[in-house]
């Protein structure tokens, strides 16, 4: 099994796998941040929740550092081999005639969710860590503020409208990433292309809505406080 | 010559890469072909202008080829930024000089790869390819003496006909040479499913595509990023479906 994942299509797997988590992270992340629109109680809860429970914080987490870690070193790391594969590039190249513009510049669109997740871990994740085990305040509760803090930070953070600029333009990154990251992930796992037309559907709709429902909350908030 | 009227004749500039040998470092020349017939082929093309370098006294430009109908794979140019240039599911050898218009530039490149490196103008060396068929791209049945007849192993019609499409790869390294990461998967995935759909070739299945893909990986070429130009610059139509069997080979063989 160890020889697998050294093996260029061991290593496309691995890629794929680390994909479809970071997907699967995204969901649950936009389903939490939603509640935002609807309920600022249920949200404040669920927030809570997720910031102080045990599992979450010191087992799904790390999971998760590692899990978006992984996959851009991999991605460099496979960028780095495929320009290796090509040392003489072509003076003439065509490759809209055979490929979409998505599929071919992954690694830039992947280079500005990275810029975004750095900017995002400043944003909430330092603040959150420095709050809670830092300063150890897991009361999540702050003065002035009634009941929970965290709809009331989420909100501060969204008046900002360069924040909020730089927020709608990572994720129309992640967007164009996405739709090709999406069937492609299956793929690479030897996912059949005769159920393709169907897969290739719900990547479209994922890779267009998720974003597009993170956007809509920035731009939610921005507009009502 | 009353038919020749309603020929149509045109005149091209050509940009031509030429390389002395594999260690020249090669460029791009300009060169004019005239009185080009649609009807010709890429090669024949390319023949005329060779002729006129010869009677000019100059080298002319090395570029491979064979059969001319499309079966040999040896034909491999790049014409303007894609792999046997802009028509599909054809060779070089099979690509007409009707695809052009006149007073067009063409610009003609080696297939390009660190595992395909030039030999001469527009020569590649693609002997990695023979060296991962060699790896296992064949069943070692002992085929003298009791043989079993062939027919009394039943394969059904969609497994023999998806066997027989994978076959169809002619080794060209077209999809080598469009896809942005060379990678050959596209080539490999199809000689690892032309027998891996096959109850002969299932007995040395999973040996064959572990040795395929590491030979692979030694030859240098790069990793698949599923953009799919392999498939639509591919001249037999090899589909993806053959990269997805070749991982699950992989998968199946690993585990
Ligand atoms: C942190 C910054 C990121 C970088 C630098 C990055 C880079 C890359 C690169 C270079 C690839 C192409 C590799 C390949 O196709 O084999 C890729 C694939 C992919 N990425 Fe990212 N990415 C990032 C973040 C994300 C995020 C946050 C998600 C999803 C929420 C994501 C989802 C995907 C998917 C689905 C694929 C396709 C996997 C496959 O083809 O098997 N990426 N990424
Ligand atoms: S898969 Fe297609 S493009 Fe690749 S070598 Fe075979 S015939 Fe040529
Ligand atoms: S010369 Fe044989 S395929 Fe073109």
């Amino acid at each position: 099994m160890s020889g697998f994942f050294k093996s260029s299509i061991g290593r496309k797997v691995a890629m794929a796998l680390s994909a479809l988590f970071l997907m699967f992270f995204l969901l649950q992340h936009f389903a939490i941040n939603i509640l935002s629109v609807f309920s600022e109680n249920a949200f404040n809860e669920v927030s809570h929740f997720m910031g102080t429970n045990f599992l979450i914080q010191f087992v799904l987490q790390p999971v998760l550092i590692f899990g978006v870690v992984f996959h851009f070193i991999m991605g460099f790391i496979l960028e780095i081999r495929n320009n290796k594969a090509r040392q003489i590039s072509y003076v003439k190249n065509n490759g809209s005639a055979n490929s979409t513009w998505m599929s071919r510049n992954m690694i830039y669109t992947g280079l500005v969710i990275l810029a975004f997740i750095i900017l995002h871990f400043i944003d909430f994740w330092f603040p959150e860590i420095n709050t809670k085990y830092i300063q150890g305040d897991m009361s999540g509760v702050h003065e002035g503020v009634e009941g929970y803090r965290y709809f009331h930070e989420l909100q501060e953070k969204f008046v900002s409208p360069i924040r909020v600029g730089a927020y709608v333009i990572a994720f129309i990154f992640l967007s164009l990433h996405l739709m090709h990251g999406f069937a492609s992930a299956f793929q690479s796992m030897g996912g059949s292309t005769i159920r393709k037309k169907s897969l290739q559907s719900i990547g479209k709709a994922y890779s267009i809505l998720i974003p597009l429902g993170f956007i809509f909350i920035a731009l939610y908030h921005h507009f009502n406080h | 010559m009353t038919n020749n009227q309603q020929l149509k004749y045109m005149n091209l500039t050509l940009k031509i890469w030429r390389q002395e040998d594999s260690k020249a470092k090669g460029r791009m020349v300009d060169y004019k072909v005239t009185e080009i017939s649609e009807h010709m082929s890429f090669l024949e093309m390319m023949d005329v202008l060779n002729e006129q370098l010869v009677n000019k006294g100059e080298d002319p430009v090395a570029f491979d080829h064979d059969c001319r109908e499309g079966i040999c794979g040896m034909c491999s140019m790049y014409i303007n930024g894609e792999a046997h240039g802009p028509d599909r599911g054809v060779t070089t050898c099979q690509l007409h000089m009707r695809m052009f218009k006149d007073g067009d530039t063409i610009t003609i490149e080696p297939f390009r790869a660190t595992a395909f490196p030039v030999i001469k103008d527009l020569v590649v060396d693609r002997s990695s390819f023979e060296r991962i068929q060699q790896a296992g791209g064949y069943i070692s049945v002992n085929t003298s003496g009791n043989t079993q007849d062939a027919n009394s192993i039943p394969i059904s019609k969609h497994a023999a006909d998806e066997a027989m499409d994978a076959a169809m790869c002619i080794g060209c390294g077209a999809c080598v040479a469009s896809c942005k990461n060379s990678s050959a998967m596209l080539f490999v995935g199809a000689k690892v499913s032309q027998y891996a759909l096959l109850p002969q070739g299932q007995v040395e299945a999973a040996d064959r595509v572990r040795n395929m893909v590491a030979q692979m990986d030694l030859e240098g070429f790069g990793n698949c990023t599923n953009t799919g130009a392999c498939e639509i610059e591919c001249p037999k139509g090899i589909s993806l479906e053959n990269i997805a069997r070749m991982n699950r080979e992989l998968m199946k063989a690993s585990i």
